[in-house]
């Protein structure tokens, strides 16, 4: 079972992932319209690269741009969550030694307490955006079927992580149930909102170019101040 | 039977607007409205071709995280009631338009109309308070797109739109009747002004001015001022015969063809007048529709006009710094003074950094808005929700968020360099009864301050 888990099952799934993301994101970029969106995305590369640049790296930086800044709350649980599900999945101390294995790719991996941590960060992070779900005025008007679907896809991962490292009695167990929810993770994400992991990047650029070659980068030097 | 005032068909002729026009509020047209049938297929395939993977995607992917909620002036000034949520007004229109696939019926299709115009104006604020970088402003623009094609677009707007259709103007302003206001100002003024010029269709100019109908029907002084401006400072200038209005009710009602027809009679004036750079009068909308999306409309493939386009601040800070307009330093504005940032021409074209240069000419106690510049609120009353009579009562309420805006200044001015801005503004100092806030344009304030070079004959009117 295990063999099959971590074997093929894992490879289609990582397939399913990376290519999966791919396509959407070569999708998303052919499906641009200089005409229809009214932005010439083939001139002004001047503009149009530190544009997209900083329109990026400003969200990714907390409390980079006015958005973060009004709301604290949002913004501490989203990079709390985000800390997390970025570096474990890289450089899990675990995680590096199956990628060594199968394609020798070498990765530092975390000291397992700061490991932990973020495991913490993340779970607490993720149990607080539930809350949040339920009790904010705000998102009980918006909430879906889905917000909740992949909220739990990525409780799933972390938590029977978790209980995998400090449970040892039951690790066969929780392993199995880590491996099984993280492939659903994978398998998922091109095709719900997970999608965001590269969209986010995409979506984001789009828009700095959009104020960078067409509202006013000529004015302001390219950069929109976030 | 009776005449068809509300169908897809955009209005263009004379006839089609006295029409709409007779239809006092639009009773009838909203009623024919109602029984509008939506040719689904038609707008099936019209989301197939023209809703692409940008809007897609940013429906898609829209995580309900809710920090758009409070970038919402219409969300704040309605007791932060949930369904003016930038997320839960687009979804809730054209998302769920493009989940059935445009198999949605008349009644959904007048609720999408009443959320595009009446609960959203298009100002883009949220797109800055998005961390997936989701511009609602511009999805409710396009959905304004689909809903004009299908004819359902508030009465005002279809006037607006077949007024640009008919008489290049958004109002009923004949070549005649521009060019008779022209001359009409030079002798109106002309005792002071002795050499006072409005040239018409001049080829080579420094600058071709291009206005507003509504200065021209309504307040024609302010062609008289925008005319003294050019002068005292001597300005090679010219007004093109066709082709001399920016403004553009076509873009508000989603017409975009009639947009496409509005860019190409000014580049015709371009064209023939070879003026080395465009002047517009101080107006949001104008700016938007004919320089920062206008060069599209206009067949332009890098998105920028075919000579340099500047909004009238854009050519006051120039002429200050470069000491063309001098202004009398003693009769600065001596309150408390405030600045409207108009979202089209501010957050849309980043030129608030011209409007504060002027503001240190013209103020000595200049205040700012909080929030102010990029981030500022809409007026209230852009994106032709001014114009609208059906949506009045959303109008006045989203008029407090700019209104408590500014008494937070203290200010008791505030500079206007926009026509929409300056109607939310008047309105708002009626509706909400303040009289102690006064608010203008720039032009009647630099007229006031500004020192006559000996070398222009001016004489002083008691």
């Amino acid at each position: 079972m295990m063999q099959l888990l971590t074997g093929p099952l894992f490879v289609a799934s990582l397939l399913i992932f990376v290519i999966g993301l791919v396509v959407r994101a070569v999708l998303y970029i052919k499906g641009l319209d200089a005409k229809l969106e009214r932005v010439a995305y083939s001139y002004h590369r001047e503009r149009s690269v530190p544009g997209a640049a900083m329109s990026i790296i400003k969200w990714l930086i907390p409390a980079g741009t006015a958005g973060w800044r009004t709301q604290p709350v949002a913004m501490v649980l989203f990079f709390l969550l985000h800390f997390g599900a970025v570096l474990l999945p890289l450089f899990l101390l675990g995680h590096t030694v199956i990628l060594e294995q199968c394609t020798g790719i070498s990765l530092p991996a975390l000291p397992n307490n700061v490991a932990d941590i973020l495991t913490i960060a993340s779970l607490s992070a993720l149990a607080l955006l539930a809350l949040r779900r339920i009790l904010s005025p705000v998102l009980r008007q918006l909430n879906s079927f889905q917000d909740w679907l992949i909220l739990a896809l990525t409780f799933a991962p972390f938590f029977t992580g978790f209980m995998a490292m400090h449970s040892a009695s039951s690790y066969d167990l929780w392993i199995q149930l880590h491996v099984i929810s993280g492939e659903l993770f994978l398998v998922l994400a091109p095709f719900t909102k997970l999608s965001h992991i590269v969209l986010f990047f995409m979506s984001r650029a789009q828009l700095g170019i959009d104020f960078a070659i067409k509202r006013g980068g000529d004015t302001r030097g390219g950069v929109f101040p976030w | 039977m009776s005449q068809i005032l509300c169908s897809p068909t955009p209005v263009t002729t004379q006839e089609g607007i006295q029409a709409l026009l007779a239809d006092k509020g639009g009773a009838k047209y909203y009623e024919q409205m109602r029984g509008l049938k939506v040719n689904q297929a038609q707008l099936a395939q019209d989301l197939q071709t023209t809703c692409k993977s940008r809007t897609r995607t940013w429906l898609n992917i829209c995580a309900h995280c809710g920090m758009c909620a409070d970038s919402c002036f219409f969300y704040k000034a309605n007791d932060k009631d949930p369904k003016q949520i930038p997320s839960y007004k687009i979804q809730s229109t054209l998302g769920e338009m493009l989940r059935r696939n445009g198999k949605v019926d008349t009644s959904f299709m007048m609720h999408c109309m009443d959320v595009a115009w009446g609960q959203c104006t298009c100002c883009n604020r949220c797109g800055m308070y998005c961390p997936h970088g989701i511009d609602t402003g511009v999805m409710f623009s396009y959905l304004r797109g689909i809903l004009f094609k299908h004819g359902f677009v508030p009465w005002e707007l279809k006037i607006g739109s077949g007024m640009h259709r008919v008489y290049g103007a958004q109002m009923d302003v004949t070549v005649d009747d521009w060019v008779d206001t022209c001359e009409w100002m030079v002798d109106e003024n002309s005792d002071e002004w002795p050499n006072l010029e409005i040239p018409v269709e001049k080829e080579g100019c420094d600058v071709m001015y291009i206005c507003n109908a509504r200065e021209v029907k309504h307040y024609p002084e302010d062609l008289a001022q925008a005319a003294i401006l050019f002068h005292v400072t001597g300005t090679s200038w010219t007004v093109p015969r066709e082709g001399w209005e920016t403004t553009s009710l076509t873009m508000f009602a989603g017409d975009w063809e009639g947009c496409e027809q509005n860019l190409k009679r000014i580049y015709d004036a371009v064209r023939r007048l070879k003026p080395k750079m465009v002047v517009g009068t101080e107006c949001g909308h104008a700016h938007r529709a004919t320089v920062v999306e206008g060069p599209y409309w206009g067949g332009q493939e890098s998105g920028d006009p075919p000579v340099p386009f500047l909004h009238y601040v854009e050519w006051v800070a120039k002429v200050l710094r470069e000491g063309k307009l001098k202004l009398d330093p003693t009769k600065k504005i001596k309150g408390p003074c405030t600045l409207q940032d108009a979202c089209n021409y501010v957050r849309n074209d980043g030129l608030g950094k011209y409007t504060r240069e002027i503001m240190s000419y013209i103020a000595e106690d200049f205040r700012e808005m909080d929030p102010h510049n990029e981030h500022n609120f809409c007026c209230g009353g852009g994106g032709g929700l001014n114009g609208i009579g059906l949506y009045r009562k959303q109008r006045n309420i989203g008029l407090k968020n700019k209104l408590d805006q500014i008494r937070a200044t203290g200010a008791n001015m505030v500079v206007t360099p926009c026509h929409n801005c300056w109607d939310a503004i008047r309105d708002m100092m009626e509706v909400y009864e303040e009289k102690n806030i006064k608010w203008s344009f720039l032009k009647p304030i630099l007229i006031n301050m500004m020192q006559i070079p000996e070398s222009i004959a001016h004489v002083d009117q008691e």
